[in-house]
Formats: C-alpha cells, structure tokens, sequence
C-alpha cells in the first residue's frame, strides 16, 4: 500500500509539470491571441509606413527609379540640412533640459502642498498638457502675432521696445522653444510627482537625523530614488520633441530664413508641399538614427541600474 | 403668322447652349451607363458658395443620371494637398480633385489628360490665362482644366483717403468704377509705389507687404521679380538668378523694406488682412477677402477700400495669380462623367453663378469671362473692386518660367521672399545672396 502510495505519487509529479507546460503554452497562447490585435495595429500603422518611407527614400523624386542611398548622398550636400540638424539638436535638447528642470521643481512644490489642495493644484498645472497643442499654440501664435501681439503690447505699455518674436530667427527660436517646453512640462511634472511620492519618507528622516541639508537630501535620496523616471521621461520627451511637427508649422512654418525649421516642417515642406516624397521621407528618417543612439545610451543605463540593484 | 426677330442677345443664348450641348455629349452618352461619380471641392470660406457649386453639380447630376458624391475639403492645415498627395499615393479616392496650382504637374502620371474637354472649352470660351497653360498642360497635354472656385489675383487693396492724403495718389482716378484705367495709371509705377511706400511709413500708415514664406508673400513678390524681368531658373531649367535684373530687385527691395513694417518678415496669409482691416495699414495685395471681412468687422475701412491693378515694372504690368485646378485621376471608373460635369461646370453662365455666389472672389482663367456684373455691382464703395479680375495685366504664377518640377520647389521653399529677406534682414551683400540662392537652385533641380 505504502508502495502504492509512493509510486501514485512518483507518476503525478510529471503529469502535473506536463499540464502545468501545457497550461503555459496554453496561457501564452491566450496572451498572443490578446495581444494580436495591437501587433496588426502597430504593424499597419508603424511598421509597414517605416518600410514604406525606407522604399520611398531610395527613389528618385519622381518615384520611377531605385536611387540607392543617392537621396541621402544629396541631402548631405545641401546647406540647410545641416542647418535642420542643428536646429532640431537645440531646439529639442534646450526644450527636454528645461521641461526636465521646471517639472522637477514645479513637482517638489506641488508635492508639498497638502493633501487636500494638492489635487487642485495637480489639475490646474496638467492644462497646458492636456489642450490640443495644434489649439493651445494658435493660442501662442496670437500672444505672439508680429503686429498685435498681447506680449508687445505690455511691454510698450510698461515703455520697453517691442519684441520681433517671430520676426528675427534668435526670438523665434525663443518663442518655439517656450511654447514647447509650456506644453511639456507638465508630463515631466506629473511622471515626477508619481515618483517623488514613491520615494520612502523614512529615507528622509533619517537624513534628518544625520543633518543632511536640503541640497543633500535631493543630491543622496531624491535623485538617486528618481533616476530611473527621470531617464525614461528624459528618452519619451526626447523622441516627442525631436519629432515635434505642429509648434513649429504653426508658429513660423519654419522661418524666417528656415532659422526655425526642425526635421519634421522640413520633411513636410519637401515631401508634401514641394512634391519630393523621397526626399521627404529621407528627411524625416535621419531622426532614427539620431533617436536610436540616444535611446541606446539612455536605455542601457536604466538597464545597468537594474541589473546593479 | 408672327416671326419671331432674331436678336443678337438672343443669338449669344442660342451658341452658348449649343455649344454646351456639344462639348458635354460625347460625354454624357457614356455617363448615363455609369452611375457614380466622388468629387472633391475645395472648400470655400465665402459662406454659401458651396451651396451653389453643389446645386450646379447636382442639376447635371439629376439630368445625367449620375449618383454624386460631393465633399468639400480645407485647405487648412493643408488638407486639399494631402489629399492629393495620399489618393495619388493610394491610386484610390475621388474621381475628380481640385488641385492646387502646382498637383497637376507633380501627380501627372496619375491624372488622366484632358484634351477633349479643355480643346472644346477653349474653342467655345476663348483664351486661358497663360498661368494656367503653364500650371495645366504638361507635354502638350491638358491634365486639368482651371476650376472657378478659390482661383484669385493678389492685386493692391488700398485705402482711398491715405494714399490721398498721404501719398498725393488718387486711385479711384487711376482705376474708375466700371470703367477702363486712366492714362494716370500709366504712372502707377514700381518707382513710384516705393515712393508712395516711404511717405505712408513717415505718416505712419505704411504698406503692409508680408516677406514671409506664405503664398501672399511669395506671389506679390513673384511678380515684382517678373515685372522686373527677372527670373531665377528660364523655361529650359538654365539657373539664371546672376542677372542684372535680379539684382536691380534686390536693390529695390533693400529700399522697399525700410518702409514696410520690420515684422513683415514673419507675416502669415492673415497678417496683411488683420494689418489693413484694423486701419493700419494703408496697402495690402491681397483678394477681396479683406475688404469683405472688413466690410463685416469694420466698415469704416471697407467704405474706404479700393483694389485694382498692380504697379508696373521695367518689364510690364504682372498680377499674382494663385489658381485651383480640377482634375480627373487615371484611376477614376467613371472618366466619361467626370469629362462631362468639368464640361458643364465651365459653361459661361455656370461660372457666372459661382463667381456670384463667392461675391466675385473668385476669377475665372478664361480671360472672356472677366466681364461679370458682379464686380461693378458689389459695394461698399460702388465698384470696389471692379478692378479686381486683371484684364489687361499678365496673370503670373511665382516660379515661372521655370520647369514645374523646379518651380514648385521654389515656391513652397519661397526662396524669392528669402532672399529680400537675406539681403535686408539677414544683413548679407546682394552677391552673397544670389550666390546662396545659385546654391538653393541647384539643389532644386533634381529629377
């Protein structure tokens, strides 16, 4: 009997590990099967215009004949793609670095605020963020209008000149460059915040106790508590406002002088507008790359972190 | 037995109806065998004159027995473009788009010719503005025919009393309502516009001449360029912007400039608009928009506007012209009806109604069409702008005479706004601006 016994349980231990495999590749299955629906949605509308644009950008401008890498080759020699690179370097990384640095600010104090008026403040800061930016910019546009700007009117009341905000290319980077980091900055704020409040309250007490400092208390708790948020914000916004379209084509479509244009108004101006849909395409792809590397570096950071932690 | 008496009047009726009949039926036989047909319209932003364009569709749609489809698309957010682009892309959609100037010749390959229809239309309506011959026919053929709605010159929209007062010129004496201009617009001069130009800006009502990279910006200067003889690339692509000319335009503009407003150069299609409507600006080139938004906002203004002809130039007296162009695509399975209703909607008293119904916003490409009441009829003041349809300008696409492929890459890239712009706000010599656009134009000539 007891060898029976032994021996019922001998046999179960591999048919329960043969349902358990099954019950895995069943529940794999299920997952696929749920996931599909999202990965035919992604490959229709991300991975199959990706290829398109990469079969766009190796023909010539009237799509009859294979170029090769000719398309790239020629924008390397033109004046003002080198022009678009560097304007989109500054214009995106000056955006990401500020809408970094008011979100981190702007989340210390909201998290100080007590609980009870918190949620208010929360709502009125996430505005700007959850307006349409193609709205919230004409918006911008009026406050900045050449010749009836709100903004000027002020200062000339106030006796100070008129600013040309989008009529000389250092004011018109300004003002772009403000209206994205007004629209951003909340998503840094909010992504912040989650992270501020998940960051243990007995950390800081006991720097209390040791007589950390404000400054210390960011330098050795916060920071490093939030590095991991911060990175994945820094990367998601990087890619956001390196591909940014509407701010710019609405406030100066990339004047004056094309000072103002980033990758995607000029791709839009070639492409669409211009007619040269290659070389359109080849534009708006030199942003992967450029993304790609940053994502890299970015990426395998938050990856050592882990694997240290 | 009473005869009836054979009127001239009533003779033009008779042509123009047979000749209706004749250049629509070989179409219209087929087009009772095909029942559908999708159309894309501009949409217009005079309130309802999509109205009347649907009621002319709809009236040879019920005679043909076609089931029509109308949508009206923006050009906000430049939609109508993308469109264009996206059905030519797909080889699916409408089978008959309104393009803007320059989709005809770009998305070629995809439009099926219009000889037919536009060989009977120019027999039956006479000649076509030279812009559209060169925006609408490519390798000897007619790949669309000019649509009515949205197509406009860019002509002065003036204040009477400021260039009165403040410029010693007298429009209404130049240009009179209802009638041909004066010999004193012999004297309505580049040379002497920038004169005018100065003592506007010392009265403090300057000129509102936008230098941006919009299509109002880039026509008025199109035309300055032609009127001056000078162009950028010649009809066979040969860049030609080292000239003489070119660079008397540069010299001009540097003066010009000083007295326009200094935010010009970040002017969209609406500033010149807002600038005259508020009553501060004393000039503008623009279509009737503004005088009727004024008209609306403030009267006072528009009961002071007058728009007629542009300034002349060493070469000649050039109106900017930025037309809309009606198109069949290859793909289309009703190419007969498509023929027939672009047939029909060009009829003389067709386009009367569409004109009427924009309040003469729009301008008929055929230039025996610019003789509607409309224009001496519309007010405030009586006969406005009477001079608005050019009848006796060049009509002129900013880019011409260059290739379309290379014209319209100069064009959108507004390079002839940018280098006025180069050379007085940019600070740069007036070599080193026609070097860097030497340098643009290459860049354009792609193939």
């Amino acid at each position: 009997m007891a060898n029976g016994v032994v021996q019922a349980a001998r046999l179960s231990v591999p048919r329960r590990r043969r349902s358990g495999r099954r019950l895995a590749r069943h529940k794999s299955t299920i997952a696929f099967l749920m996931a599909l629906p999202l990965i035919a949605l992604i490959a229709a509308l991300v991975i199959y215009p990706a290829l398109y644009s990469l079969h766009l950008a190796t023909l010539n401008k009237s799509m009859e004949r294979f170029v090769g890498l000719g398309n790239f080759a020629f924008l390397f020699k033109r004046e003002l793609f080198w022009m678009v690179i560097k304007q989109t370097v500054i214009f995106a990384l000056s955006a990401v670095i500020f809408k970094a640095l008011i979100g981190f600010v702007v989340a210390h104090f909201v998290h100080n605020i007590p609980a009870k008026g918190q949620r208010k403040w929360r709502g009125m800061l996430l505005v700007p963020w959850v307006i349409p930016p193609a709205m919230s910019t004409l918006a911008w546009f009026w406050l900045f209008d050449p010749s009836y700007s709100a903004f000027n009117w002020v200062l000339t009341r106030v006796g100070l000149d008129a600013v040309p905000w989008l009529g000389e290319p250092l004011w018109a980077r300004f003002s772009v460059i403000l209206v994205n980091v007004w629209y951003g900055a909340p998503f840094f704020l909010i992504m912040y915040l989650a992270a501020l409040k998940s960051v243990p309250e007995q950390l800081y007490e006991a720097a209390a106790i040791d007589g950390a400092n404000w400054w210390q208390k960011i330098w050795y708790i916060t920071l490093p508590m939030m590095r991991n948020i911060i990175a994945i914000t820094v990367l998601f916004s990087l890619i956001v406002t390196f591909a940014n379209f509407d701010i710019v084509r609405i406030l100066t479509n990339g004047g004056p002088i094309d000072q103002t244009h980033v990758f995607a108004t000029w791709a839009f101006q070639l492409g669409i507008e211009g007619g040269d849909l290659p070389l359109g395409a080849c534009v708006s792809l030199f942003m992967f790359p450029i993304l790609g590397v940053a994502a890299y570096f970015i990426l395998r950071d938050i990856n050592r972190r882990g694997t240290e932690a | 037995m009473s005869r009836r008496q054979f009127t001239r009047r009533r003779f033009l009726a008779t042509t123009a109806a047979a000749s209706a009949v004749a250049i629509g039926a070989p179409y219209v036989r087929t087009s009772r065998a095909a029942g559908r047909l999708s159309v894309g319209f501009w949409d217009h932003w005079v309130p309802g004159a999509n109205d009347t364009l649907t009621a002319i569709c709809q009236e040879w749609a019920k005679k043909e027995n076609v089931e029509l489809k109308i949508d009206y698309i923006t050009s906000q957010g430049n939609k109508i473009m993308m469109t264009a682009t996206a059905e030519s892309q797909a080889q699916s959609g409408h089978d008959v788009l309104q393009f803007l100037a320059w989709y005809p010749l770009s998305l070629a390959k995809s439009l099926e010719p219009l000889d037919d229809v536009m060989g009977g239309l120019l027999k039956q309506n006479g000649k076509v503005s030279p812009a559209i011959e060169y925006l609408g026919r490519s390798e000897g053929h007619w790949l669309g025919v000019p649509a009515v709605t949205g197509t406009q010159v860019k002509p002065p929209c003036a204040r009477i009393d400021l260039l009165k007062s403040q410029c010693g010129i007298d429009v209404q004496a130049m240009y009179p309502a209802g009638r041909p201009p004066t010999r004193d617009a012999e004297h309505w001069t580049w040379d002497n516009f920038v004169v005018a130009a100065e003592k506007a800006f010392k009265a403090g009502n300057p000129f509102g001449l936008g230098l941006g990279q919009t299509t109002d910006s880039v026509d008025w200067v199109g035309s300055l360029f032609a009127s001056y003889g000078a162009q950028l690339v010649d009809a066979k692509g040969n860049i030609t912007v080292k000239s003489d000319a070119v660079r008397r335009v540069l010299e001009y503009s540097q003066r010009l400039v000083k007295a326009l407003p200094p935010d010009v150069f970040a002017w969209d299609d609406a500033s010149n608009n807002r600038y005259l409507i508020s009553g501060q600006g004393s000039l503008i080139f623009n279509p009737p928009s503004a005088w009727a938004v004024a008209k609306r906002d403030n009267l006072k203004v528009a009961e002071q506007l007058w728009t007629f002809e542009m300034p002349k130039g060493p070469q000649g007296r050039y109106a900017p012209f930025l037309p809309f162009l009606w198109g069949v695509w290859k793909f289309s399975k009703n190419k007969p009806a498509a023929k027939s209703l672009l047939a029909h909607l060009l009829q003389r008293q067709n386009v009367e109604r569409i004109v009427n119904a924009s309040g003469g916003y729009d301008i008929p490409s055929f230039e025996s069409m610019r003789d509607f009441k409309v224009w001496e009829q519309v007010e405030p003041p009586k006969g406005t702008v009477y001079h608005y349809p050019p009848r006796t300008q060049v009509t002129w696409m900013a880019g011409a005479p260059a290739p379309a492929s290379i014209a319209q890459q100069m064009y959108v890239q507004a390079i002839n706004t940018k280098m006025i712009a180069r050379c007085t706000q940019g600070g740069d010599s007036i070599d080193k601006t026609i070097g860097w656009a030497a340098s643009e134009l290459e860049g354009y000539m792609r193939s």
